[in-house]
């Protein structure tokens, strides 16, 4: 079989039929489908078609041959002696019934500005039926936080203990390391800043306030969100895409009570006491710094801190804390129950609940720092 | 199989409706579930066999419609009630839904330590005997859920199902995914224990030879409500082309000639 022969071949002076030979496969499908778009009209209408030439076929060779003959010219071919043999014509006749007979359905072309103005309001409306949805799941789980509360049975100290040690005591490195790094980088911007003025003693005041007010409360904050944020909607969500949820309902148990109180409770103690980790560790940070290139010694530096800062910063800053741990939690748990059964949704609410706690975090830590600038403390 | 037309059905549906949106699945559809009965649940694909069973079990509230269980519709009770009639029913997820973070003898002490306030050694030995009861080896109930093959982890769904001695028990596609003498046993076990404990089962499933060989009437779901819920023979016989489709078609043929009429 000669790997020159044309796919299609027109009549001609010594034949008075189309001939389709070669391979009508999806290897050739780019070609084949140039060839068909370019045949003249009327060449398909009069000719005999001739089949027989045809060395391999499959699907899409197949639909190519539907689409240049036409549903019903094919069948009437297929009606004839067409020289192939069972299976093709099988294959054919097969084609031929799920062939679509009319063009594909057009795409309605739109106008790209009001495109925009419709993603823009619709993704409007659903960010506000998100903050809707927010707002009642803090409202369910207070209230059963509250009602749990007086009923010693529905506690879970397990649960909560296992949740403690995953969130908080796992935690701690990473804590004290990333705190301690930006404690040091706070203690060199002041070093180098401050020098000009020749405040350098200031860096102590800076590390400190820094840390004990923002800091040390908004960067705990941060690394819960990213790395408890996303394992509480992993774990609720591939429990909801598995079927487990429905599976507590149907068993009489409540998935607030089971799944999501525990976390809250388990946040709302390691979040505080990490951030203090994390004030501790900063400080620390910022000390060495100073000792080494300021030539501030530590002795020197809790003098500083104890003469210039108060303890009413460290209390600002720890209020913060529970606060912000209710927030991650319940917005990783909601989240997670979002989850609608593909691995793919699993992905997009994990990222969206750390998103969403960031932005919620920062968002709550801003108006905190304008209240607390208004109170004067 | 005994005749249970002179009872009082358990389930009394009346009249559900549910809407997805746009997509109405379920139009005014009645349907009645008998003490000591199984119940099979046919339809074609997307018909609403899962939404039926969801809004029966209480985990989908229907758009409209009425549904009661032991003569009290479970929408209208307050939740410690409602919690105390849902103990009555035992479900069967399609894909086991077993927790995953449990082993099998954890997963069915769950709801007995919860519900009933055993102590987790009572429980974990009544646990153990449902083990045995829904036909797994002993071992079986140390294992985590990722450890087992398919048809434990559906047996191992169902000792579960039946932890709490439930009244009813709702099975969705239980034979899905088993090899044939897996699930001709699974089928033969769902009977025993039917008949062993006096249960009622909701049997939502597409496998003929389960139909055939062990329910008692079947309901055929179709145009968004019940078509006909009566005994395989009458069903089988029914004049619409779903229906004949589905038992007279080759599969529907090898299935009746496998299990000639049982005795009505």
């Amino acid at each position: 079989m000669p790997d020159t022969s044309p796919f299609i071949r027109l009549p001609d002076a010594q034949r008075d039929s189309l001939c389709l030979s070669g391979d009508w496969t999806l290897a050739n499908y780019a070609e084949l489908r140039s060839l068909t778009a370019e045949l003249p009209g009327d060449a398909v209408k009069q000719a005999r078609i001739d089949l027989s030439g045809i060395a391999h076929i499959d699907t899409a060779g197949a639909q190519l041959i539907c689409d240049m003959l036409g549903v019903d010219r094919l069948q009437q071919v297929l009606s004839g002696d067409t020289g192939l043999n069972r299976e093709r014509q099988t294959l054919l006749a097969r084609i031929a019934t799920t062939c679509p007979r009319g063009p594909d359905p057009e795409q309605a072309g739109a106008n790209p500005l009001i495109e925009m103005l419709e993603r823009i309001g619709v993704s409007m409306g659903q960010h506000w039926a998100h903050v809707i949805e927010l707002l009642g799941f803090i409202g369910l789980t207070l209230s059963g936080l509250f009602s749990s509360l007086f009923r010693p049975r529905s506690w879970r100290p397990t649960a909560i203990a296992v949740q403690i040690e995953q969130t908080g005591l796992n935690a701690v490195p990473i804590v004290a390391l990333l705190t301690f790094m930006v404690g040091a980088v706070i203690a060199f911007l002041g070093a180098t800043v401050l020098q000009t003025f020749g405040a350098s003693i200031y860096t102590v005041d800076l590390v400190a306030f820094s840390f004990l007010r923002e800091f040390g409360v908004l960067l705990t904050a941060i690394l819960m969100a990213g790395r408890t944020a996303s394992a509480f909607t992993a774990q609720i969500g591939s429990m909801k895409s598995n079927e487990e949820i429905d599976a507590i309902r149907a068993l009489g148990l409540n998935p607030l009570e089971l799944l999501v109180l525990p976390r809250v409770i388990a946040l709302l103690i390691t979040l505080p006491a990490l951030t203090f980790i994390a004030m501790l560790s900063g400080l620390l940070g910022g000390a060495m710094v100073c000792a080494f290139t300021l030539d501030i010694s530590p002795v020197m530096f809790i003098n500083l801190l104890h003469d210039d800062v108060g303890v009413r910063h460290f209390l600002l800053g720890m209020a913060k804390a529970p606060v912000f741990a209710f927030l991650v939690a319940i917005i990783g748990c909601l989240e997670g129950f979002k989850v609608s059964g593909s691995a793919e949704s699993v992905g997009e609410h994990t990222t969206s609940s750390v998103v969403q706690c960031i932005f919620v975090v920062i968002l709550v830590d801003a108006l905190a720092a304008l209240f607390y600038m208004e109170m004067g403390w | 199989m005994v005749s249970t037309q002179s009872a009082k059905p358990i389930v009394e549906v009346r009249g559900l409706v549910n809407r997805f949106g746009k997509q109405t699945v379920h139009d005014n559809l009645d349907l009645d579930i008998m003490p000591r009965e199984v119940l099979g649940v046919v339809g074609g694909s997307g018909t609403g066999k899962s939404v039926l069973l969801r809004s029966i079990v209480g985990l989908r509230r229907p758009n409209a419609g009425s549904v009661k269980v032991f003569g009290q519709d479970l929408q209208a009770l307050s939740e410690e009630q409602r919690s105390l009639q849902e103990r009555r029913f035992g479900v069967l997820f399609q894909s086991g839904a077993l927790f995953s973070s449990l082993t099998v003898a954890e997963n069915i002490a769950l709801p007995l330590v919860e519900h009933i306030g055993l102590s987790r050694r009572d429980a974990d030995h009544l646990a153990r005997m449902k083990v045995l009861l829904a036909g797994l080896p002993a071992e079986a109930a140390d294992k985590y859920p990722s450890m087992l093959s398919g048809g434990m982890v559906k047996r191992a769904a169902l000792a579960r199902a039946l932890a709490l001695d439930p009244d009813i028990l709702f099975l969705d596609e239980p034979t899905a995914g088993l090899d044939p003498i897996g699930a001709a046993a699974f089928d033969q076990l769902i009977r025993t224990l039917c008949d062993a404990l006096g249960l009622s089962v909701f049997l939502v499933t597409h496998d003929l030879d389960t139909l055939y060989a062990i329910c008692d009437r079947v309901a055929v779901l179709s145009q968004k409500r019940v078509l006909i819920a009566d005994t395989l023979e009458r069903v089988a016989q029914t004049d619409d082309t779903w229906v004949q489709d589905y038992f007279h078609g080759p599969r529907g043929r090898a299935a009746a000639y496998q299990h000639p009429a049982a005795g009505e």
